[in-house]
């Protein structure tokens, strides 16, 4: 029952959150939303238990990428979108349809699933011990191969951003 | 009363009597910044309004209640508005999770003292298992508040010394949590709590087993520079220089949203003093003798004096460097700090692979 309101609560706020960077006219404000949206997605993650996984959401995403989003947007100084004259019939018709043709393909998705039993919170606890033991035993490759591609990353960053001055 | 409705009520006296402290605190690491800069450069501070300008806080908060609150027309409302309650929520929430003192048991109910802190069934106080990185978290959305600030206030200068302090305080935030990685190492958890806890006792019966003595030297000061630089206080304060840059990213507030800034920069000054003692200064850890009263109470005298030295500490360095240039800054940041916190957690994890 707890599990159940506390989901719609910040399911909703996510969603929410989505719905508002779509319909904002401002890239700030619509990246403002975004970081609304990975907050309660932090919230959830935390709700099933993977608490390593929330505050690693937190701050890798919402503390550092979305950081970036936004300096990228106050340098570029990106304006308001302008809005054209959209067709009336197709916002009248299409919004509303998009909405039930998604909860009838999400109905009959989850009609053919297995039980759905009730969640508790907390239930797929993931502590950061574990976390750590999984990415350095078991995905260990994965996890070096990722380290190398941001490496590449970095490299390419560096090379681009370059001062000219040379040649 | 069942045991939800008793935690309910717990945390709400708890935090009520923190949040107070902690703005009194605040409110008069002003008036102590004020006088000991002032002695230092061989004037009195605040001397007229009460005894030793003890009143000064009190002037000030009125004043700024009563300044006019100006909202300049071009700015960007809603983020111009939201800009300083950002910063000052993630200012005042870090200190929900740093633990002040050991259990205190009054009219039946045990509760440690902390916010986030709760008695098990053994009467073991337990607190959050990821306590350090969620205040880490709630650093890095501190950035936020002043990114945010600057670029609503659509003015050149705000947004220079926004872009400044945000590109600062990102950088710095590095070294400050690989600074951290070695006490992590020692302790094995991220629970501050417990941190705290293996660093109770002493060796040799007067030296105190702190983290700062069992080697983490050298983490404990590039910490205290890291958060330096993270707080945006001298020498680290290039964005909000007066002479450089009118007033940086705040240029454009007026009374209480100023204010809420102000307090915002005392609030984080007063958490990274917290988190340092918690971390490398053993927390509460002191001679605790006497009557149960005053056997609750000592720890939280010993914290609140950690915590006062590095105020201390904070404000005595104020008055006496002068700020670095943006390029050193970052130099300093990225080509020294960074290189020697990697060096740090390489040795600590050396020497505590080798010993186990």
């Amino acid at each position: 029952m707890l599990h159940t309101v506390l989901f719609l609560v910040f399911g909703a706020i996510c969603v929410g959150g989505a719905i508002n960077l779509l319909a904002q006219k401002h890239p700030i404000s619509s990246a403002l939303s975004l970081i609304v949206v990975m907050g309660s997605l932090a919230c959830l993650y935390l709700l099933l238990g993977a608490e390593f996984a929330a505050i690693i959401q937190v701050i890798i995403y919402a503390g550092a990428i979305m950081v970036l989003f936004v300096f990228t947007i106050m340098l570029l100084n990106a304006g308001e979108e302008e809005r054209t004259k959209g067709s009336r019939i197709a916002t009248i018709f299409g919004v509303p349809g998009l909405l039930i043709g998604g909860l009838v393909g999400a109905w009959v998705i989850l009609r053919g699933s297995e039980d759905q039993t009730s969640l508790s919170v907390g239930q797929f606890y993931g502590s950061a011990e574990g976390v750590g033991r999984l990415l350095f035993r078991d995905f260990l490759l994965p996890f070096e191969v990722t380290s190398i591609l941001i490496l590449i990353a970095i490299m390419g960053a560096v090379v681009l951003a370059r001062p000219r001055g040379e040649e | 009363m069942n045991a939800v409705t008793t935690f309910l009520l717990v945390a709400i006296v708890k935090i009520v009597i923190t949040v107070v402290v902690l703005l009194t605190i605040v409110a008069y690491t002003v008036w102590l910044e004020r006088k000991v800069v002032g002695r230092m450069q061989n004037r009195w501070g605040p001397s007229r309004v009460g005894p030793f300008g003890l009143l000064q806080p009190l002037a000030d908060g009125i004043k700024f209640i009563l300044k006019e609150d100006l909202t300049p027309p071009y700015v960007n409302k809603p983020i111009y508005i939201l800009a300083p309650v950002l910063a000052l929520v993630m200012a005042l929430t870090t200190i929900a999770l740093i633990p002040i003192g050991p259990v205190v048991s009054t009219l039946g109910i045990s509760t440690p003292i902390q916010i986030t802190g709760v008695v098990d069934g053994n009467g073991n106080p337990t607190d959050i298992s990821i306590g350090l990185l969620i205040i880490l978290g709630i650093t890095s959305l501190g950035v936020y508040g002043i990114a945010l600030a600057g670029w609503s206030s659509n003015s050149k200068y705000s947004l220079l010394g926004s872009l400044r302090a945000s590109a600062q305080m990102v950088s710095y935030e590095i070294a400050l949590g690989l600074s951290l990685v070695g006490v992590l190492i020692l302790a094995g958890t991220f629970s501050l709590r417990e941190i705290v806890d293996q660093q109770q006792g002493a060796w040799l019966g007067f030296i105190p087993k702190w983290n700062i003595f069992k080697g983490q030297f050298i983490a404990f000061f590039i910490y205290l520079m890291a958060a330096f630089a993270e707080t945006n206080r001298v020498p680290f304060d290039l964005p909000e220089a007066e002479t450089e840059l009118v007033a940086g990213y705040h240029t454009e507030y007026s009374a209480m949203k100023f204010a809420m800034f102000f307090m915002a920069e005392y609030a984080n000054m007063v958490s990274v003093a917290c988190l340092a003692s918690v971390l490398f200064l053993g927390g509460w850890s002191g001679p605790v003798f006497g009557p149960p009263i005053l056997q609750a109470l000592l720890p939280v005298f010993w914290f609140l004096l950690r915590v006062l030295f590095f105020l201390f500490l904070y404000i005595w360095i104020r008055g006496t460097l002068p700020r670095f240039r943006y390029d050193q800054l970052m130099a300093f940041g990225w080509k020294f700090l960074f290189p020697l916190a990697l060096a740090n957690i390489v040795i600590t994890g050396l020497v505590v692979a080798l010993q186990s």
